[in-house]
This record gives structure tokens, sequence and C-alpha cells, in this order.
């Protein structure tokens, strides 16, 4: 074994140069060879990088789809987002580990089967799903289970389990996937026809101080949700001194119920691609980095590809979209699963081969960003869009949505709704103009902008989707009448808990405290006190926290609380002033069990 | 290195350029509770309690350069309580047994919760599982007193600058992880300093204790922040 490790280490450390830099690509590929890096692993990666053993470590722990402990030669990594919950994934996971036999989050004792829960993977619109070794399979229900499960005692290629393929370029040759890409409403901005190359040749036949100001006249914002306007961010980093300047696109869409950008990759990476290079231009960049969250592995080798055909094009590579001396090329990092990489200062830490953390600002990362040098960080859509309004113009843009929020937003619908999947509508849209769109019209409420957002119910449905109401990066989840509103806040608050990165105290223990505070009303121990403290602890950990994610992660309490108090209140001790939340009947019984006493109790309170 | 003028809690202060408002609060006479911060190093901004208000958001004032102009809130009941809130967040997530601690009189989380005059935590107490590593030669490291400050992390470095000390796992599982290897290799120097930094007692030098009576400790007489 000792031997094996050094030659797959000492081969992957080679292969990438010991650069530092792509600590996560190392670690990716020791583990596909050795199914984990494990100390041994860890410790050699690091002698033969010259860093600290804590250093490599620290990455492995970091991400989800890292792991110390063997993961099994097939690992299931089954979707546990609420969406996912609502079509079955009970009776899902069930199915797994009776005919797999072993429980999640471990392996079976053959090494053959590992089982993992993991946080929404993009595929909302078509749950219950999991990734097998990076492998998509969509709407799972028992029967399914059994013939994948018994693939894979056969020994079977993961590949060679997919049998039906979804729709457009979910059918190419090198993507061969079940998933389906679900676009019910094309938009003027996204899905609209595209000829490669004319956004690029447009852009440079104007000064980048031009593209800018187009963007500027556009008043086009972030599409990832947080809406810095986009004009303004590119600005910046053109301005900004440094030997060299970097543009990123965030795919790494984990803010769950969003898989509008899975979409876009699919079906518009030329789109995608041309926007990163107009944005190259706009701010003096030669190369670009398409930051791939790690379940859109399956679409890696197809974006290679699209990639290669834009450079035979002359769209990338040496005087790129035929300027002069504008050379722009793009690489493609893969992430490893962590929500937090989503937020991009996080996300330039993770592309730089280390832990998903968000970086202390100032500075920025238009000041300084990726490898020290001032980088723009945007999101897919938001480079499709750029490219966009290149062609047709900033007024034409700026003519859709409303003041505030200009142009259109893909929304990633899913949950309960007879026809989820992607939609283009113009910024302003109501909530319930959205929910006739999408057949849902029974629902009891609509999750807009994931658990990170709002939770908003019928009084609320002629709000409208929009920066300066009920802003969203996409994701739209409906909830059903017959829903249990306090487990989907439940499965939020878990998913916070899971994903936040540690580094902040309030973001750390705060979610911990809120989830355990949650489970005390749900388990009916809460009274009205109780309810008054969850509203304070969510203002603290929201005001103290560090990075958006503490800053938004008590969302799923706190509107629920403003929106649905109704619910809570029909779970607490009415009258009570305060619960300890002890039960001393169960606690005797504990502790005589550990013991091995026989419990003298009187039962009759 | 040109000066600015700010003001915190009304109050006219100066700064350099470039100083944060933690920094030059301090120079100005005014006592803003920092837990992770330490001077000399690169601010970190992990603990939170050091948070001010500026034009209407929240930030960690150790962080955040005074700017000319600013106005920065800092002591009021609605912040402080909120500090007092970090401080007890801290003493629950973790496993605080002060009157057995070698670092007790001299540790920076207690004299915080002395100073907030925390009586019992608002929050329920977490009673995680943390693993104790007495690996290396001449430190030990109880993570049940750790509170993520990153001073470890920061300050202890090996000549060709590799991390001793490195954050491991995410979440309510994140710890800080000790290089056994280079840990062996640590001077007596390096070993007083990693347990001097480290404001609770996470990081204890071994065979050494107690060598400076309770009762005549740091802040025994006089409460965290009366320096300033």
């Amino acid at each position: 074994m000792g031997t094996n490790i050094t030659a797959v280490v000492t081969g992957v450390v080679d292969a990438y140069k010991k650069d530092r830099s792509r600590l996560l690509d190392i670690v990716r590929d020791v583990q596909a060879q050795l199914g984990c890096v494990n100390d041994e692993a860890a410790a050699q990666i690091a002698a033969s990088m010259n860093v600290s053993r804590v250093d490599v470590d620290g990455v492995v722990t970091f991400y989800h789809f890292f792991s110390k402990t063997p993961v099994g030669k097939y690992s299931v990594y089954l979707n546990n987002s609420v969406t996912a919950q609502m079509n079955g994934r009970a009776a899902v996971a069930k199915s797994f580990t009776d005919l797999a036999g072993c429980q999640f989050g471990q392996t079976t004792a053959d090494g053959l089967i590992g089982l993992f829960d993991t946080s929404c993977i993009g595929m909302n619109d078509q749950e219950p799903a999991a990734l097998i070794n990076g492998v998509v399979f969509t709407r799972l229900n028992a029967d399914k289970v059994k013939s994948i499960v018994g693939d894979m005692k056969a020994g079977k290629k993961v590949e060679d389990m997919v049998r039906d393929h979804g729709d457009g370029a979910n059918q190419s040759a090198l993507v061969k996937s079940m998933v389906n890409n679900n676009i019910q409403r094309k938009g003027p901005v996204i899905f609209a026809p595209f000829e490669s190359g004319k956004a690029l040749k447009a852009a440079v036949a104007k000064s980048p101080d031009d593209v800018i100001e187009e963007l500027k006249v556009s008043n086009i914002r972030g599409r990832g949700g947080a809406g810095f306007p986009t004009g303004m961010k590119w600005e910046f980093c053109r301005k900004a001194q440094g030997a060299k300047h970097y543009v990123v696109c965030n795919a790494d869409e984990g803010e769950p119920g969003t898989f509008k950008d899975r979409v876009i990759l699919t079906e518009a990476p030329a789109l995608l691609f041309e926007g990163m290079a107009i944005g190259g231009y706009a701010v003096g960049a030669s190369e670009g980095v398409l930051y791939l969250r790690a379940e859109y592995m399956y679409l890696r080798k197809y974006l290679e590809d699209v990639l290669d055909g834009l450079r035979k094009k002359s769209v990338l590579g040496a005087n790129a979209g035929g300027k002069s001396g504008f050379n722009f090329d793009i690489k493609i990092q893969m992430g490893a699963g962590a929500y937090i990489c989503g937020e991009e200062s996080a996300l330039i830490e993770s592309a730089e081969g280390k832990r998903g953390e968000p970086r202390n600002r100032p500075p920025f990362p238009v000041q300084n960003g990726y490898m020290g040098y001032p980088t723009t960080v945007n999101n897919v859509e938001t480079y499709c869009a750029a490219a966009r309004i290149v062609l047709e113009g900033g007024k034409w843009f700026k003519s859709m949505g409303t003041a505030q929020s200009a142009g259109t937003k893909l929304v990633s619908v899913s949950g309960d709704c007879r026809k989820p999947g992607v939609y283009e509508i113009e910024f302003g849209t109501t909530v319930q103009t959205l929910l006739e769109l999408v057949d849902g019209r029974t629902a009891r409420a609509v999750q807009v902008g994931g658990p990170s957002g709002t939770c908003v119910g019928k009084k609320d449905f002629g709000r409208r989707i929009c920066y300066d109401d009920l802003a969203t990066g996409g994701s739209i989840i409906i909830i059903g009448p017959n829903r249990d509103l306090l487990e989907v806040v439940h499965n939020f608050m878990e998913f916070f808990v899971e994903e936040s990165c540690g580094w902040c105290a309030p973001c750390r223990a705060g979610n911990q405290l809120l989830l355990h505070k949650l489970e005390k009303i749900m388990h009916g121990h809460g009274t009205e006190g109780d309810l008054k403290e969850l509203e304070s602890w969510c203002k603290i950990v929201k005001s103290m926290s560090r990075c958006g994610l503490g800053q938004t992660s008590p969302n799923p309490i706190a509107t629920t609380l403003q929106n649905f108090r109704e619910v809570y209140e029909a779970k607490i001790r009415k009258g009570a002033d305060y619960d300890t939340e002890f039960d001393l009947l169960a606690s005797v019984q504990e502790s005589c069990r550990v013991a091995g006493r026989i419990p003298n109790i009187h039962e009759e309170h | 290195m040109s000066e600015l003028q700010f003001t915190i809690d009304g109050k006219d202060c100066k700064a350099k350029s470039g100083q944060t408002i933690v920094e030059a609060a301090r120079e100005n006479g005014i006592y803003i509770p920092t837990l992770c911060n330490f001077q000399g190093m690169k601010p970190a901004g992990t603990c939170r309690i050091c948070t001010v208000k500026v034009a209407g958001r929240y930030q960690a004032a150790c962080t955040t350069p005074a700017a000319p102009g600013m106005i920065v809130e800092s002591n009021t009941p609605e912040i402080e309580d909120m500090r007092k809130a970090i401080v007890e967040m801290l003493f629950v997530e973790g496993n605080h047994m002060c009157p057995t601690c070698e670092k007790s009189g001299n540790c920076e989380l207690q004299a915080l919760g002395y100073r907030y005059t925390m009586l019992a935590p608002r929050f329920p107490y977490l009673w995680p599982v943390r693993e104790v590593d007495a690996h290396a030669p001449k430190i030990y490291l109880d993570r049940n007193r750790c509170v993520q400050c990153l001073r470890c992390v920061r300050g202890i470095v090996t000549g060709d600058g590799k991390h001793v000390f490195a954050l491991s796992q995410r979440g309510n599982k994140v710890g800080i992880d000790i290089d056994a290897q280079l840990a062996a290799g640590l001077s007596e120097d390096q070993a007083k300093k990693a347990m001097d930094q480290c404001p609770v007692g996470a990081i204890l030098r071994k065979e050494i204790g107690f060598a400076v009576p309770i009762g005549r400790r740091k802040y025994d007489g006089k409460p965290i922040g009366s320096e300033v």
C-alpha cells in the first residue's frame, strides 16, 4: 500500500508541477486513484509539495467530496434538498441502505459502495437525484435504485448505467447524461438565438471604456443575487493597478433550488465564454477562469470541447475576436463541494487551491483577487447578459424589467408545481404571475431566493421578483398546502450548519444554536419566550457574521417567523413561561441503561 | 503617513491612514473589545467581538480601516449586548471549565465574560466532544477550550514558512489541527510564544504550570480593557 501511495502521489503532484494553487486538483486526482486521501497520502502530498501536512489535511477535510476514509468503489451522493424530500427521497434512501447494506455516511464492508448525503446538486426539477462517481442520476425511485445497486454489485461502469438521455445537449457525445434542461420559457437575453463570435467582435470594435459604459447604461446588476452593478465592478477592476488582471466566472451555483446556470452551461456555453472574453477585454485581462462546481463535473469534457471550438474560431486565443493584441483564453477550475465557494472571495481562495474561506475586505477582489491580481468575479448569467447587451445595446436591456432591476432573470423553479424548470422572466414579475406560469396555484408558501432568501405566503404573492423587493439569484421553491413548513425550515437550517465555513463565531455557533432552538419548538418544548429569543438570535447572527452566508442563514427562521408565525404558535406550550427541555424520565432511563441498572420509576406522572 | 479624523460614539479621533478602527480607537483611549486580534498579526476577523456600526452597517473594527469622516458607533446597548452574546456563544460551543484551567486569570475569554458580567449564558451548552492532542513534546492542544481565533495559525510558523497549526474540517466540526512532525521541532521560545499568544487555555506548555498563582494573574485585579 505504502509504495502504491508514493507512486500515485508522485505521479499526480508531478503532473501539476508541484503547483500549490492546484492542490484541489491534486487531492481530487489522488482520491480518484486511491479511493481517499488518508493521513499517509496527505503527508506525502505535503512532503512532495513542501507544505505542512495540516495545510493539506485542511483542504481535504474542508470539501464535501474529499475524504480521508474510503468512499467506496461506487460513491453515491444522494441529494438531500427539500425538494428531494418532497419527491420521495426518504424511500429512495431506504432502498439504497437496504440493498447496499450500509447506512448513509458509511461504506460497505467490502468497500464496494459508499452512501452519503449531499447538499443540493442543482437537479431540483428532477428529484430525487444523486451523483454516483460524478455521474448524475435523476428521478430516482425504488425500482431504479434496485437496478443501480444491482449494476454496482455486478461491477458495471457507472457511465453504462445511464440508459436514457435528457434533452438538448445532454444527449451530446461528451455529456450523455439523463439530466433534463426543462427550459419552460425562453426570453430575449439568455436563450434567444446567438451567433457565436458576433458579440465579441462588436465589443472589440469599441474601446474597453465604451464597453463598460454600455453596461452602465444597461443598469445590469450581478445575477448571482447580491446585485452589485456589473459596469461599476468592471470599471473598478479595470482601473485597479496590477501586472495583470483576471476574469473569473462563478459557476458554483450552490443555493439550494437553483439550477439555471447548469442549463446555461449545457445550452449556451458559447454565449457565456464570449461574455467572459468581453469581460476580459473590458478589464484588461488575458486569462479567464471558469470555477465549476464539482456537482457539474459531468459537463467538463463538453465545456472543454466548446472552448477548443472557440479557440479554432479565434473567439479565444491570440488576437481574440480578431482584435490585434487582445489575447484571451479560459481555463476551467473544478470545485470540490462547498456552498460557501459561491461567495466570490471564498471562490478565489478555492480556485487558488486553498480552503474556501471568504477573505476579509478590504481589499476587494477587484483590487486584490485571484493570485493577488485585480479580478472581476461574475455569475454565469451575468456574462451571458453582458454579451447580449453588447449586441443589442444598453438601452434595449434597460427597457425591460424595473427601474432598479433592469432586464430579465432566469429562475429555477421547483417544488410543488406542475411545470418545474427554467424560466426567463422580466424583473418585476409578481410571485402570483410566476405561480400561474409554473402551474403552482395551490402554493401555501414560496421560497424566493433559496434558503438564504425569503419565504412568503399568500398575502405577499403580489410582491415582485426584483432586487428591491424579493431578490433571488434564481432559486424559487414552491411549497404546497400539505407540507410541514417547519420541516422545510429545519432542512434549510441543517444545510447552513453543514455549509458554514466555521471561520467566524456567530455563524459557526449561532446557526447550531438556532437549529437547536428550532428543534426545541418542533419537539413541543417551545414557549412564547423561545419565539422571542429566536427572533433576537437571528438578528445577532445576521448582524455579527462575517460574510453573506451568516448574514442570511437565519432567514429561513426569520422570514417564516414573520410570515407564518401561526405555524410556530401552534407548536408552543401556551401560557408556559419557560420549558427546560429536560425530560427527567428519559434521562433516568438513559442513565440506567448506560449503568446497567433497572430503573425504579413510578410512571404515574 | 497622512492623518485623518473620524469619530467613535461622537468623540473626535485621529488615525493614521491605513490604521484599523481597533488600532486607532486604542490610540485615542477608547476600548473596543477584541479576542482574536493580536498586535503584529494580520487581522483574521474570526470572533467578531469588535463589531461596530458604520453608516448603518455592522463591520469588524479589526479588519476595517478608519476612513476620513467615518462615524463609528461602538458602545451602544444594542452592540454591547451582541458582543456579550458572542462571548456566551464561545462558552457554550466549547467546553470551558475555568476553575481547573491553567489559563484562568490570564484568559481573555474569561476576562471578557467578567467584563460583560456573564452569569449564565442565554444559550444552551452544546457539549461538543473534542479531542486533546498531546503528541507534541513541548505543548499540548486542548481543543475543548479553543475559540478558533487563529492566533496560533498566524503566529507559529517554521523557519521555512510552514504552518504548525491549521484549521481542519468546516462548520461546527471545524477545529485546530497540529502538525505533529513540525510541532516536534518547536523551540522553547516558540512553545512559550504559542502558549502566550493563545487567548485561552487551548495551547499549554507541558511540565510548566501555575508558576504565577491564581489571584495574581493579569485579569485578576483589573478587568480586560482597563489598560486602554
